[in-house]
Protein backbone atom coordinates (compact mmCIF):
# COMPACT_ATOMS: atom_id res chain seq x y z
CA UNK A 1 0.00 0.00 0.00
CA UNK A 2 2.82 2.33 0.90
CA UNK A 3 4.47 1.52 -2.42
CA UNK A 4 1.28 2.28 -4.28
CA UNK A 5 1.15 5.76 -2.76
CA UNK A 6 4.77 6.32 -3.75
CA UNK A 7 4.17 5.17 -7.30
CA UNK A 8 1.12 7.41 -7.64
CA UNK A 9 3.13 10.35 -6.30
CA UNK A 10 5.90 9.71 -8.80
CA UNK A 11 3.46 9.36 -11.67
CA UNK A 12 1.69 12.58 -10.70
CA UNK A 13 4.93 14.48 -10.35
CA UNK A 14 6.09 13.25 -13.71
CA UNK A 15 3.28 15.15 -15.36
CA UNK A 16 4.63 18.45 -14.07
CA UNK A 17 2.75 21.36 -12.59
CA UNK A 18 -0.83 22.22 -13.20
CA UNK A 19 -1.69 19.49 -15.61
CA UNK A 20 -1.56 16.87 -12.91
CA UNK A 21 -4.43 18.44 -11.01
CA UNK A 22 -6.81 18.10 -13.88
CA UNK A 23 -9.40 15.41 -13.88
CA UNK A 24 -9.21 14.73 -17.58
CA UNK A 25 -11.92 12.06 -17.55
CA UNK A 26 -14.62 14.46 -16.46
CA UNK A 27 -13.70 17.25 -18.79
CA UNK A 28 -13.09 15.45 -22.06
CA UNK A 29 -16.77 14.61 -22.26
CA UNK A 30 -17.51 18.27 -22.75
CA UNK A 31 -16.48 18.51 -26.36
CA UNK A 32 -17.85 21.92 -27.10
CA UNK A 33 -17.30 23.99 -30.23
CA UNK A 34 -15.19 26.56 -28.36
CA UNK A 35 -12.98 23.64 -27.48
CA UNK A 36 -11.73 23.37 -31.04
CA UNK A 37 -8.04 23.80 -31.54
CA UNK A 38 -5.93 24.28 -34.66
CA UNK A 39 -3.38 21.53 -35.20
CA UNK A 40 -0.67 22.39 -37.71
CA UNK A 41 2.36 20.81 -39.28
CA UNK A 42 5.34 23.14 -39.57
CA UNK A 43 4.54 24.29 -43.07
CA UNK A 44 1.11 25.35 -41.91
CA UNK A 45 2.55 27.05 -38.83
CA UNK A 46 4.96 29.14 -40.85
CA UNK A 47 2.42 31.88 -41.56
CA UNK A 48 2.57 32.58 -37.81
CA UNK A 49 6.33 33.00 -37.92
CA UNK A 50 6.60 35.87 -40.38
CA UNK A 51 4.88 39.22 -39.96
CA UNK A 52 1.31 39.21 -41.19
CA UNK A 53 0.53 42.64 -39.86
CA UNK A 54 3.42 45.07 -40.40
CA UNK A 55 2.41 47.14 -37.36
CA UNK A 56 2.40 44.23 -34.96
CA UNK A 57 4.98 42.60 -32.73
CA UNK A 58 4.43 38.87 -32.39
CA UNK A 59 5.47 36.85 -29.36
CA UNK A 60 5.53 33.14 -30.19
CA UNK A 61 6.01 30.85 -27.21
CA UNK A 62 6.74 27.14 -27.68
CA UNK A 63 5.41 25.18 -24.72
CA UNK A 64 3.59 22.03 -23.58
CA UNK A 65 1.40 21.08 -20.63
CA UNK A 66 3.99 18.48 -19.58
CA UNK A 67 6.77 21.10 -19.47
CA UNK A 68 6.79 22.49 -15.93
CA UNK A 69 8.88 25.63 -16.62
CA UNK A 70 6.63 26.36 -19.61
CA UNK A 71 3.48 26.14 -17.51
CA UNK A 72 5.12 28.34 -14.89
CA UNK A 73 5.78 31.16 -17.35
CA UNK A 74 2.41 31.01 -19.16
CA UNK A 75 0.78 33.59 -16.84
CA UNK A 76 3.51 36.08 -17.81
CA UNK A 77 2.71 35.63 -21.48
CA UNK A 78 -0.98 36.02 -20.70
CA UNK A 79 -0.28 39.17 -18.72
CA UNK A 80 1.82 40.52 -21.57
CA UNK A 81 -0.90 39.76 -24.10
CA UNK A 82 -3.49 41.63 -22.05
CA UNK A 83 -1.35 44.59 -21.07
CA UNK A 84 0.20 45.17 -24.50
CA UNK A 85 -2.69 44.34 -26.80
CA UNK A 86 -3.21 48.05 -27.44
CA UNK A 87 0.49 48.37 -28.26
CA UNK A 88 0.05 46.00 -31.18
CA UNK A 89 1.56 43.03 -29.38
CA UNK A 90 0.08 39.61 -30.02
CA UNK A 91 1.00 36.47 -28.09
CA UNK A 92 0.64 33.08 -29.76
CA UNK A 93 1.18 29.95 -27.70
CA UNK A 94 2.42 27.04 -29.81
CA UNK A 95 1.76 23.82 -27.92
CA UNK A 96 4.02 20.83 -28.52
CA UNK A 97 1.75 18.51 -26.58
CA UNK A 98 1.57 14.99 -27.94
CA UNK A 99 -1.34 14.67 -30.37
CA UNK A 100 -2.86 11.80 -28.42
CA UNK A 101 -2.97 14.05 -25.34
CA UNK A 102 -4.75 16.98 -26.98
CA UNK A 103 -8.14 15.78 -25.79
CA UNK A 104 -7.06 14.32 -22.47
CA UNK A 105 -4.57 16.92 -21.27
CA UNK A 106 -4.24 20.02 -23.43
CA UNK A 107 -7.92 20.93 -23.87
CA UNK A 108 -8.77 20.43 -20.18
CA UNK A 109 -5.70 22.51 -19.31
CA UNK A 110 -6.76 25.35 -21.60
CA UNK A 111 -10.26 25.24 -20.21
CA UNK A 112 -9.15 25.22 -16.61
CA UNK A 113 -6.71 28.08 -17.06
CA UNK A 114 -8.94 30.06 -19.43
CA UNK A 115 -6.05 31.23 -21.59
CA UNK A 116 -6.79 34.38 -23.56
CA UNK A 117 -3.87 34.19 -25.99
CA UNK A 118 -4.30 32.23 -29.20
CA UNK A 119 -3.21 28.61 -28.76
CA UNK A 120 -2.27 26.38 -31.69
CA UNK A 121 -0.75 22.90 -31.72
CA UNK A 122 2.34 22.02 -33.71
CA UNK A 123 2.36 18.36 -34.66
CA UNK A 124 5.35 17.68 -36.88
CA UNK A 125 7.76 14.84 -36.12
CA UNK A 126 10.46 16.03 -38.50
CA UNK A 127 11.92 18.37 -35.90
CA UNK A 128 15.41 18.13 -37.36
CA UNK A 129 14.06 20.00 -40.37
CA UNK A 130 11.81 22.55 -38.71
CA UNK A 131 13.72 23.49 -35.53
CA UNK A 132 16.52 25.26 -37.46
CA UNK A 133 13.86 27.07 -39.49
CA UNK A 134 12.49 28.66 -36.32
CA UNK A 135 16.02 29.60 -35.28
CA UNK A 136 19.35 28.17 -36.33
CA UNK A 137 20.64 28.19 -32.74
CA UNK A 138 17.68 26.41 -31.14
CA UNK A 139 18.78 23.07 -29.68
CA UNK A 140 15.17 21.98 -29.32
CA UNK A 141 14.67 22.47 -25.58
CA UNK A 142 11.45 24.10 -24.42
CA UNK A 143 10.40 26.61 -23.23
CA UNK A 144 11.53 28.70 -26.17
CA UNK A 145 10.25 32.04 -27.41
CA UNK A 146 10.44 33.96 -30.66
CA UNK A 147 9.72 37.69 -30.72
CA UNK A 148 9.52 39.48 -34.03
CA UNK A 149 8.08 42.34 -36.01
CA UNK A 150 8.76 43.55 -39.51
CA UNK A 151 12.08 45.11 -38.45
CA UNK A 152 13.68 42.55 -36.19
CA UNK A 153 13.59 39.13 -34.71
CA UNK A 154 14.97 37.58 -31.54
CA UNK A 155 14.94 34.03 -30.23
CA UNK A 156 15.24 32.86 -26.64
CA UNK A 157 15.86 29.27 -25.55
CA UNK A 158 15.13 30.02 -21.90
CA UNK A 159 12.46 30.74 -19.28
CA UNK A 160 11.15 34.21 -18.51
CA UNK A 161 9.67 36.01 -15.56
CA UNK A 162 7.26 38.84 -16.35
CA UNK A 163 9.79 41.63 -16.01
CA UNK A 164 12.33 39.96 -18.27
CA UNK A 165 9.69 39.27 -20.88
CA UNK A 166 8.36 42.82 -20.77
CA UNK A 167 11.90 44.20 -21.08
CA UNK A 168 12.48 42.18 -24.24
CA UNK A 169 9.16 43.12 -25.78
CA UNK A 170 9.68 46.81 -25.02
CA UNK A 171 12.67 46.75 -27.35
CA UNK A 172 10.30 45.90 -30.17
CA UNK A 173 7.64 48.53 -29.60
CA UNK A 174 8.38 52.17 -30.10
CA UNK B 1 30.43 61.72 -36.16
CA UNK B 2 28.97 61.47 -32.71
CA UNK B 3 25.78 60.11 -34.20
CA UNK B 4 27.62 57.50 -36.24
CA UNK B 5 29.31 56.34 -33.06
CA UNK B 6 26.01 56.19 -31.26
CA UNK B 7 24.46 54.16 -34.06
CA UNK B 8 27.44 51.82 -34.04
CA UNK B 9 27.14 51.41 -30.30
CA UNK B 10 23.45 50.65 -30.63
CA UNK B 11 24.19 48.05 -33.32
CA UNK B 12 26.89 46.43 -31.19
CA UNK B 13 24.54 46.38 -28.19
CA UNK B 14 21.81 44.85 -30.31
CA UNK B 15 24.10 42.13 -31.66
CA UNK B 16 25.42 41.44 -28.18
CA UNK B 17 21.95 40.87 -26.80
CA UNK B 18 20.54 38.89 -29.70
CA UNK B 19 23.40 36.95 -31.28
CA UNK B 20 24.83 35.58 -28.08
CA UNK B 21 21.75 34.24 -26.41
CA UNK B 22 22.76 31.13 -24.45
CA UNK B 23 23.69 28.63 -27.09
CA UNK B 24 25.69 25.49 -26.38
CA UNK B 25 29.11 26.19 -25.04
CA UNK B 26 29.65 22.45 -24.87
CA UNK B 27 31.19 20.00 -27.27
CA UNK B 28 31.15 20.19 -31.01
CA UNK B 29 31.92 17.41 -33.46
CA UNK B 30 35.59 16.43 -33.17
CA UNK B 31 36.04 17.60 -29.57
CA UNK B 32 37.48 15.23 -26.97
CA UNK B 33 34.98 14.46 -24.23
CA UNK B 34 36.15 14.33 -20.64
CA UNK B 35 35.53 11.17 -18.68
CA UNK B 36 33.27 11.21 -15.63
CA UNK B 37 32.81 9.20 -12.48
CA UNK B 38 29.12 9.06 -11.65
CA UNK B 39 26.95 6.92 -9.41
CA UNK B 40 25.00 4.19 -11.14
CA UNK B 41 21.60 2.87 -10.02
CA UNK B 42 23.39 -0.18 -8.55
CA UNK B 43 25.45 2.04 -6.24
CA UNK B 44 28.74 1.59 -8.13
CA UNK B 45 30.68 4.46 -9.67
CA UNK B 46 30.92 4.32 -13.47
CA UNK B 47 33.48 5.91 -15.81
CA UNK B 48 34.07 5.49 -19.52
CA UNK B 49 37.55 4.24 -18.55
CA UNK B 50 35.90 1.15 -17.01
CA UNK B 51 34.92 -0.07 -20.46
CA UNK B 52 38.30 -1.38 -21.57
CA UNK B 53 36.99 -3.21 -24.64
CA UNK B 54 34.64 -0.50 -25.86
CA UNK B 55 35.33 1.18 -29.19
CA UNK B 56 33.17 4.08 -28.16
CA UNK B 57 30.01 5.08 -26.34
CA UNK B 58 26.45 6.12 -26.90
CA UNK B 59 26.02 8.71 -24.13
CA UNK B 60 22.34 9.57 -23.63
CA UNK B 61 21.27 12.41 -21.34
CA UNK B 62 17.82 11.29 -20.29
CA UNK B 63 15.43 11.17 -17.34
CA UNK B 64 12.26 9.62 -15.97
CA UNK B 65 10.00 12.64 -16.10
CA UNK B 66 10.28 14.04 -19.63
CA UNK B 67 7.63 12.63 -21.98
CA UNK B 68 10.09 12.72 -24.88
CA UNK B 69 12.65 10.80 -22.85
CA UNK B 70 9.98 8.30 -21.85
CA UNK B 71 8.92 7.91 -25.48
CA UNK B 72 12.48 6.88 -26.29
CA UNK B 73 13.18 4.53 -23.33
CA UNK B 74 12.61 1.32 -25.26
CA UNK B 75 14.64 2.60 -28.20
CA UNK B 76 17.57 3.47 -25.91
CA UNK B 77 17.41 -0.04 -24.48
CA UNK B 78 17.33 -1.43 -28.03
CA UNK B 79 20.42 0.60 -28.92
CA UNK B 80 22.31 -0.93 -26.00
CA UNK B 81 21.20 -4.46 -26.94
CA UNK B 82 22.29 -3.92 -30.52
CA UNK B 83 25.57 -2.08 -29.99
CA UNK B 84 27.03 -2.96 -26.56
CA UNK B 85 28.49 -6.21 -27.90
CA UNK B 86 29.77 -4.44 -30.98
CA UNK B 87 31.77 -2.07 -28.79
CA UNK B 88 29.37 0.86 -28.41
CA UNK B 89 27.53 0.51 -25.08
CA UNK B 90 24.89 2.99 -23.99
CA UNK B 91 25.68 5.10 -20.94
CA UNK B 92 22.62 7.01 -19.76
CA UNK B 93 23.09 10.09 -17.57
CA UNK B 94 20.27 11.81 -15.67
CA UNK B 95 21.14 15.54 -15.64
CA UNK B 96 18.18 17.14 -13.82
CA UNK B 97 18.25 18.80 -10.42
CA UNK B 98 16.28 16.30 -8.33
CA UNK B 99 15.13 19.02 -5.92
CA UNK B 100 13.20 20.49 -8.87
CA UNK B 101 12.26 17.08 -10.30
CA UNK B 102 11.92 14.61 -7.43
CA UNK B 103 10.60 12.11 -9.97
CA UNK B 104 14.17 11.87 -11.25
CA UNK B 105 15.85 11.08 -7.94
CA UNK B 106 17.98 7.98 -7.44
CA UNK B 107 15.11 5.93 -6.00
CA UNK B 108 12.91 6.83 -8.96
CA UNK B 109 15.73 6.10 -11.42
CA UNK B 110 16.20 2.66 -9.86
CA UNK B 111 12.47 1.97 -10.01
CA UNK B 112 12.24 3.06 -13.63
CA UNK B 113 15.28 1.06 -14.70
CA UNK B 114 13.90 -2.02 -12.98
CA UNK B 115 10.43 -1.61 -14.47
CA UNK B 116 11.82 -1.14 -17.98
CA UNK B 117 14.62 -3.69 -17.61
CA UNK B 118 17.42 -1.32 -18.56
CA UNK B 119 20.63 -3.21 -19.29
CA UNK B 120 22.78 -0.07 -19.49
CA UNK B 121 24.23 2.06 -16.69
CA UNK B 122 21.84 4.83 -15.63
CA UNK B 123 23.96 7.43 -13.89
CA UNK B 124 23.12 10.44 -11.77
CA UNK B 125 24.90 13.66 -12.78
CA UNK B 126 25.21 14.57 -9.11
CA UNK B 127 25.96 18.26 -8.72
CA UNK B 128 25.14 18.73 -12.42
CA UNK B 129 28.80 19.03 -13.41
CA UNK B 130 28.90 16.79 -16.47
CA UNK B 131 26.00 17.86 -18.70
CA UNK B 132 27.25 21.47 -19.05
CA UNK B 133 30.65 20.21 -20.20
CA UNK B 134 28.94 18.24 -22.94
CA UNK B 135 26.61 21.11 -23.72
CA UNK B 136 23.47 19.03 -23.31
CA UNK B 137 20.40 21.27 -23.10
CA UNK B 138 17.56 18.79 -22.96
CA UNK B 139 16.42 15.23 -22.48
CA UNK B 140 16.88 13.12 -24.50
CA UNK B 141 20.17 14.43 -25.93
CA UNK B 142 22.64 11.95 -27.43
CA UNK B 143 26.41 12.09 -27.88
CA UNK B 144 28.13 9.29 -29.80
CA UNK B 145 31.80 9.12 -28.87
CA UNK B 146 34.59 7.16 -30.53
CA UNK B 147 37.66 6.12 -28.55
CA UNK B 148 40.80 7.64 -30.04
CA UNK B 149 44.39 7.99 -28.81
CA UNK B 150 43.51 11.52 -27.66
CA UNK B 151 40.43 10.32 -25.78
CA UNK B 152 36.73 9.80 -26.52
CA UNK B 153 36.04 11.96 -29.55
CA UNK B 154 32.59 13.42 -30.24
CA UNK B 155 31.25 12.02 -33.52
CA UNK B 156 27.53 12.66 -33.30
CA UNK B 157 25.29 15.04 -31.34
CA UNK B 158 21.53 15.12 -31.37
CA UNK B 159 18.39 13.05 -31.65
CA UNK B 160 17.94 9.29 -31.59
CA UNK B 161 15.79 9.21 -34.72
CA UNK B 162 13.29 11.31 -36.65
CA UNK B 163 10.01 10.24 -35.07
CA UNK B 164 9.46 10.62 -31.34
CA UNK B 165 5.82 9.61 -31.64
CA UNK B 166 6.06 6.31 -33.40
CA UNK B 167 9.11 4.04 -33.50
CA UNK B 168 7.59 2.07 -36.36
CA UNK B 169 7.29 5.20 -38.52
CA UNK B 170 10.94 6.22 -38.16
CA UNK B 171 12.63 6.95 -41.49
CA UNK B 172 16.04 8.12 -40.23
CA UNK B 173 17.85 6.26 -37.45
CA UNK B 174 20.42 8.97 -36.74
CA UNK B 175 22.25 7.27 -33.86
CA UNK B 176 22.31 3.82 -35.49
CA UNK B 177 23.55 5.36 -38.73
CA UNK B 178 26.31 7.14 -36.82
CA UNK B 179 27.46 4.02 -34.95
CA UNK B 180 27.18 1.81 -38.05
CA UNK B 181 29.42 4.26 -39.93
CA UNK B 182 31.98 4.35 -37.10
CA UNK B 183 32.04 0.56 -36.91
CA UNK B 184 33.20 0.33 -40.51
CA UNK B 185 35.55 3.30 -40.28
CA UNK B 186 33.38 5.70 -42.24
CA UNK B 187 32.38 9.28 -41.61
CA UNK B 188 29.10 9.76 -39.74
CA UNK B 189 26.56 10.68 -42.46
CA UNK B 190 24.64 13.26 -40.42
CA UNK B 191 26.71 14.39 -37.44
CA UNK B 192 24.30 16.87 -35.86
CA UNK B 193 20.52 16.70 -35.62
CA UNK B 194 17.88 18.42 -33.58
CA UNK B 195 14.75 17.37 -31.76
CA UNK B 196 12.38 18.80 -29.22
CA UNK B 197 13.12 17.85 -25.65
CA UNK B 198 12.58 18.93 -22.07
CA UNK B 199 15.00 21.57 -20.86
CA UNK B 200 17.41 20.24 -18.24
CA UNK B 201 16.13 21.35 -14.84
CA UNK B 202 18.61 23.42 -12.84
Amino acid sequence: MKHMALIITIVLMSFGNGASQINSFEETHLDRPDNSLKVFNFEELQSYLSAKDAKKTYVINFWATWCAPCVKELPYFEQLNTKYSNHNVEVILVSLDFPKQIETKLKPFLKKNALKSEVVVLDDVDSNTWIPKVNKNWSGAIPATLIYNKDKKAFYERSFNYKELETEVKQFIK
Amino acid sequence: MKNTFKTLLAIVAFIATTAFTPVGTGYDIGDIATDFELENIDGTMVSMADFKDAKGFIVVFTCNTCPYAVAYEDRVEALNKKYADKGYPVIAIMPNNTDVKPGDNMAAMKARAKAKGFTFPYLMDKGQKIYPQYGATKTPHVYVLEKTKKGPQVKYIGAIDDNYKDASAVTKTYVEDAVDALLVGKEVPEAKTRAIGCSIKV
